[in-house]
């Protein structure tokens, strides 16, 4: 994996919205005095007159861009993910999901991968807010190629939408010309016939290393990148839990409210004539617990969230 | 419309808010009167606005920050003609396009959904920034509650505002001294308000919130500034026109009775008659 490339998904999301601005004249750019980590500074350089810093003021950066959605131009607004999510959880419910105003949030710094400034800025909450907001799509993608169509996506599409990217490298894992990003739509890794894993997020690129490590013991994993987490892609989601019988999900969140909930729901809402089996679903993630200060591969480890973690939990289930 | 035919206008306004708490049974009929005075000139004097196209984008917009007082605004709204005034009566009632708070998707010249209170200055600073960046000429107008303004999410939204000398907005405090648990300087003293706004760079103006004439004289002065945005401090009587609701915190969020809505319509009346008086 050494000459895997990695790129953080906040590059991504900084170099995306600069490459958009220069295609698309009517869309402006907030931050609230992170410009410089969310990398939305990438914007700001080219574009510095629709660059607009709050400065450390996220509830009101929130309302400023439902107010600016009002005169028809699109904004994105960004912070880390426990600022732009939680800080601001109200405003965004209020001000721009009531509204259905075509707002963007793009929020970094997600998860433990935060790494060392510890529990108070590793927000493992921001799904749960922001799914239950009616009319809020929730996109969390897997590398560089997909943060980078996300962003797109969001430009192009109408309404409120939040955007989850990390503060670490990951590796890219969807470069190849088969890949197309679409709202709502899973992508299906790896075929699989014994379990299905789905996961988002950082934890793809390890779900998918997981795989490999059952593999060697004789478990056929099936691997589904789940990157939007609303509308959830419940096609995808039942038909694997029909082939397999046996689902895991994984994701750098708690394990309640995030997408191993919307799975979890899913399966257990479907009626019969689509699902005639019981499936059991386990929900790998943080447990009702903070974080903790630590470089982000230690805590991905600790929290048993990398590959060799994935599959020690996924045996112990099976 | 001059200064008698606002007053005027003011009591159909106010009678439009009565009639509407008393159908609705709830609501707020408290801050809805002190402001009905603001209600009624920024929609029949102050603003470009045209209720044959409330979507113009080159329409001036109003923010309801203190957006339970939504009786108000949807009176003058009705009467200034964006839908009928007899459709007050909906207001709160299943399936109604008046909804308790402001819905922006739902009533017709209601530019931003509001009644959470702090958010609304935030999205008028958002309207006025892209107003400015794009040269537009449109103007802002938010209005606040005294009490309101206890929310940290105010000041933010006006240290932006005037950092960015955003000289097309307005924010208006209805100072009407009282909010729910009572007088604003007892549950969490929020004076004094002008020098607060004059410390985040704003050009503020105290008025009398009853006084057509304080109140012309105010947005002129708001359109002469062009550095800085303006605070208009208006002091108002809350539960203004109808004699048992004035300055009561009791009638922050009550509807009236029968006996009582029916004392308030003799009030506004003999209110429209004494106006009219011999000048007629």
């Amino acid at each position: 994996m050494s000459d895997v490339k990695k790129i953080a998904t906040r590059d991504s999301y900084g170099n995306a919205l600069a490459e958009l601005g220069a295609e698309f004249s009517d869309f402006l750019v907030l931050d609230a005095d992170l410009a410089g980590a969310t990398k939305t500074g990438v914007f700001k350089k080219a574009f510095p007159e629709r660059f607009i810093d709050c400065g450390i003021a996220e509830s009101n950066m929130t309302g400023i861009a439902a107010g600016i959605a009002t005169t028809g131009t699109p904004v994105f607004i960004s912070s880390f993910a426990m600022f732009a999510s939680g800080r601001n959880y109200e405003q965004v419910r209020n001000s721009i999901g009531y509204p259905h105003l075509n707002v963007k949030i793009g929020a970094t710094h997600a998860g433990i991968t935060v790494g060392e400034d510890g529990a108070t800025h590793q927000c493992l909450e921001d799904i749960a807010l922001m799914r239950e907001i009616p009319g809020m799509t929730v996109i969390v993608p897997s590398d560089d190629v997909e943060a980078k169509a996300a962003v797109r996506a969001a430009l192009t599409t109408e309404g409120p939408m939040y955007m989850r990217f990390g503060r670490a490298a990951v590796p890219v894992i969807n470069d190849n010309p088969d890949y197309k990003f679409e709202i709502g739509k899973a992508v299906k890794l790896k075929e699989g016939s014994d379990i299905t894993i789905f996961a988002n997020g950082v934890c793809v690129a390890e779900a998918m290393g997981a795989a490999e490590l059952l593999a060697n013991d004789g478990i056929n994993a099936e691997v589904i990148n789940v990157h939007t987490v609303k509308p959830l892609d419940v096609d995808a989601v039942i038909a694997s839990a029909a082939k397999t019988g046996r689902v895991f999900t994984v994701e750098e969140h708690f394990i309640v409210g995030g997408l191993g909930s919307a799975v979890a729901e899913t399966i257990t809402a479907a009626p019969v004539s689509v699902l005639d089996k019981r499936v059991q679903v386990t929900r790998i993630g943080i447990n009702d617990q903070f974080g903790q200060s630590g470089p982000a591969g230690e805590l991905m480890k600790h929290y048993k969230l990398d590959a060799a973690g994935i599959y020690e939990q996924i045996k112990a289930a099976l | 419309m001059n200064k008698k035919e606002l007053e005027l206008k003011a009591i159909d306004v106010r009678e439009g808010i009565i009639k509407a708490v008393h159908s609705a049974k709830s609501g707020h009929p408290g801050g809805s009167l002190s402001a009905a005075d603001m209600y009624t000139y920024l929609y029949f004097k102050e603003m470009n606005v045209d209720p044959s196209n409330p979507k113009n984008p080159d329409r001036d917009r109003f923010v309801l920050s203190k957006g339970h007082t939504a009786p108000g605004y949807y009176s003058a709204l009705a009467n200034r003609g964006f839908f009928p005034v007899e459709d007050l009566t909906t207001l709160r009632k299943l399936g109604s396009y008046l909804q308790g708070h402001p819905c922006m998707n739902e009533t017709p010249g209601v530019d931003m959904s509001s009644g959470s209170l702090g958010q609304g200055l935030s999205a008028a600073v958002g309207m006025a920034l892209n107003g400015q960046l794009k040269n537009k000429d449109y103007r802002v107008y938010a209005l606040m509650g005294d009490g309101e303004i206890q929310e940290g999410q105010i000041w933010e939204a006006a240290m932006f505002a005037g950092a960015h000398k955003l000289s097309n907005l307005v924010a208006i405090v209805d100072n009407n001294n009282l909010q729910i648990d009572g007088c604003v300087a007892d549950v969490c003293d929020i004076y004094p308000i002008d020098k607060k706004f004059e410390a985040f760079n704003f050009n503020v103006i105290n008025i009398n919130g009853h006084d057509f004439d304080e109140i012309a004289d105010a947005f002129a002065k708001a359109r002469e500034c062009k550095d800085k945005p303006t605070a208009i401090i208006m002091k108002t009587v809350k539960g203004k026109g109808i004699s048992f609701m004035e300055d009561k915190a009791g009638w922050h969020g009550k509807a009236p009775n029968d006996e009582e809505f029916e004392i308030a319509l003799k009030e506004l009346s003999a209110s429209r008659e004494a106006i009219m008086g011999g000048n007629v």
